[in-house]
């Protein structure tokens, strides 16, 4: 198991490893996914109070909360990056911070095209908004700190300094927004939180859409990795052998 | 040849005095924060409206963000020049302890910068026409979050001072993480103007005070340890 993980964190054994087991993983990923899409949008039964509104959680609940994630992710790669000096988290995390941040947009478009029939309006200052709201802007800020540096070590290492930062904050800032929130203005109630009282029917293809977009996450981020990883190591003598190898071939 | 070797305590003193002489013999640094501040805040009710009763609703707010900006802008004078003439060098080798030397660094910042802000912060406030029950709990707020945002700034500043140019960055950077302190210290006034309590505000801001001052000088070191190379 160590020796395993051990091994991950040698770009060359990384790549080769991915090698064989992407397809997999996005064969997984596109069945889940087409499954759940067209079980959820097509079949199941539509919700007696939003009519055929709700379907829109398919895609919003799981990029809201795989954009959460994918920063708790980050800022353990940013971590194992800065105390054992692994240049593959460092990949990984600069990988999942584009992702991160096109989840997060999907969630707050998919969020505002949902809340204009349901509420009205495409925004409110409510707390979950804002707080997604500001977790794209530390996405944002994590990436253009990156790319600011030209040496590829110190840009690195910066991003990986925010992004603990951050990770320190953000739950300050989720609490802040909720306290604030709760001043101004009552939370509008999504009729998520009565997920108990759905029937399978609508919750079994928002199971086949979350692990998919899960899935998503892992491809995304992968196969980013792995471009990262030829790029960097594009001097050394596996790189160039792959890219004689590939240029035979074609 | 003896060798002199400063304490903790001393090495703390001098890093701070040195901070105040510095920023005291730069008077530009000091009155520009401050004339963005009053400019900054001025723009307001020429730019919305002038009546009294739309001032006073929003003057807390705006005294807040523009405190928050002008913070933001007096940042590049902690590390900038110190960077420059190699001294922010000599201060990551110095054999006392890094943490202690940031603190009182910032702490000095503030003293010179962060402080003059609050005190300036009951005029402004009362050409925005905020109503009477809400100064102090302003003034307050100012000078409980006011350190917390420059020790937030200071990370900021620390990872982009060997860039050539860092105002936009250091503004993408820092604004998100300081929104808590905006949150608690603007909600100490709407919960005054209330008629409601305020001290758990204060104490939330304390809280947000103490955790800066034990966290932020680690990300400083580290991010000027990057920064340094």
């Amino acid at each position: 198991m160590w020796q395993w993980l051990y091994k991950l964190g040698s770009p060359r054994h990384f790549y080769e490893m991915t090698t064989s087991f992407l397809p997999w993983l996005k064969g997984v990923t596109y069945f889940l996914l087409i499954v759940g899409l067209v079980w959820g949008l097509g079949f199941a039964p539509p919700d007696y109070q939003m009519g055929d509104n709700y379907r829109i959680i398919y895609i919003h609940v799981p990029t809201a909360l795989g954009a959460m994630w994918i920063y708790v992710m980050m800022a353990v790669m940013a971590a194992m990056h800065m105390i054992w000096n692994i240049k593959v988290a460092d990949m990984v995390a600069k990988s999942s911070a584009l992702v991160g941040a096109g989840f997060c947009a999907v969630a707050l478009f998919t969020g505002a095209v949902w809340g204009r029939p349901t509420w009205g309006v495409y925004w409110i200052w409510d707390a979950k908004l804002t707080s997604f709201l500001i977790l794209f802007f530390v996405y944002i800020g994590v990436i253009a700190l990156r790319s600011a540096f030209d040496s590829e070590t110190s840009g690195s290492k910066a991003a990986s300094v925010l992004t603990l930062v951050g990770v320190v904050n953000l739950p300050i800032i989720y609490y802040a927004a909720v306290w604030w929130n709760t001043l101004h203005q009552p939370p509008s109630e999504l009729s998520l939180s009565s997920q108990g009282a759905n029937p399978p029917e609508i919750w079994i293809p928002a199971f086949f859409t979350g692990f998919g977009l899960i899935g998503l996450v892992f491809v995304f981020v992968i196969m980013r990795t792995r471009n990262e990883i030829l790029w960097r190591e594009r001097r050394a003598q596996w790189v160039q052998d792959l890219v004689k190898q590939e240029a035979g071939r074609a | 040849m003896s060798r002199q070797t400063l304490g903790v305590w001393g090495s703390l003193r001098a890093t701070f005095g040195r901070e105040l002489l510095i920023l005291w013999r730069s008077p530009g640094d000091i009155v520009n924060p401050l004339m963005f501040f009053v400019i900054a805040v001025s723009l307001f009710p020429l730019g919305g409206d002038a009546d009294p009763t739309y001032l006073s609703g929003i003057a807390a707010g705006v005294v807040w963000v523009t405190a928050l900006l002008a913070v933001m802008l007096s940042m590049e004078s902690l590390f900038r020049s110190d960077y420059e003439d190699g001294s922010l060098e000599q201060l990551l080798l110095s054999p006392q302890p890094l943490y202690f030397h940031l603190l009182a660094k910032v702490a000095g910042h503030w003293l010179m910068t962060g402080l003059p802000l609050v005190i300036l912060s009951p005029l402004l406030a009362m050409m925005l026409a905020l109503p009477d029950e809400a100064y102090t709990p302003l003034i307050i707020g100012l000078l409980v979050g006011t350190p917390t945002l420059n020790l937030i700034g200071a990370i900021g500043m620390a990872l982009t001072v060997g860039l050539a140019r860092s105002g936009l960055l250091l503004a993408v950077l820092v604004l998100p993480l300081s929104i808590p302190v905006l949150v608690f210290g603007t909600g100490m006034v709407q919960a005054a103007l209330a008629g409601l309590p305020y001290t758990g505000l204060v104490a939330l801001l304390g809280a947000l005070l103490v955790l800066a001052l034990s966290l932020a000088p680690l990300a400083i070191g580290a991010a000027l340890r990057i920064s340094v190379n």
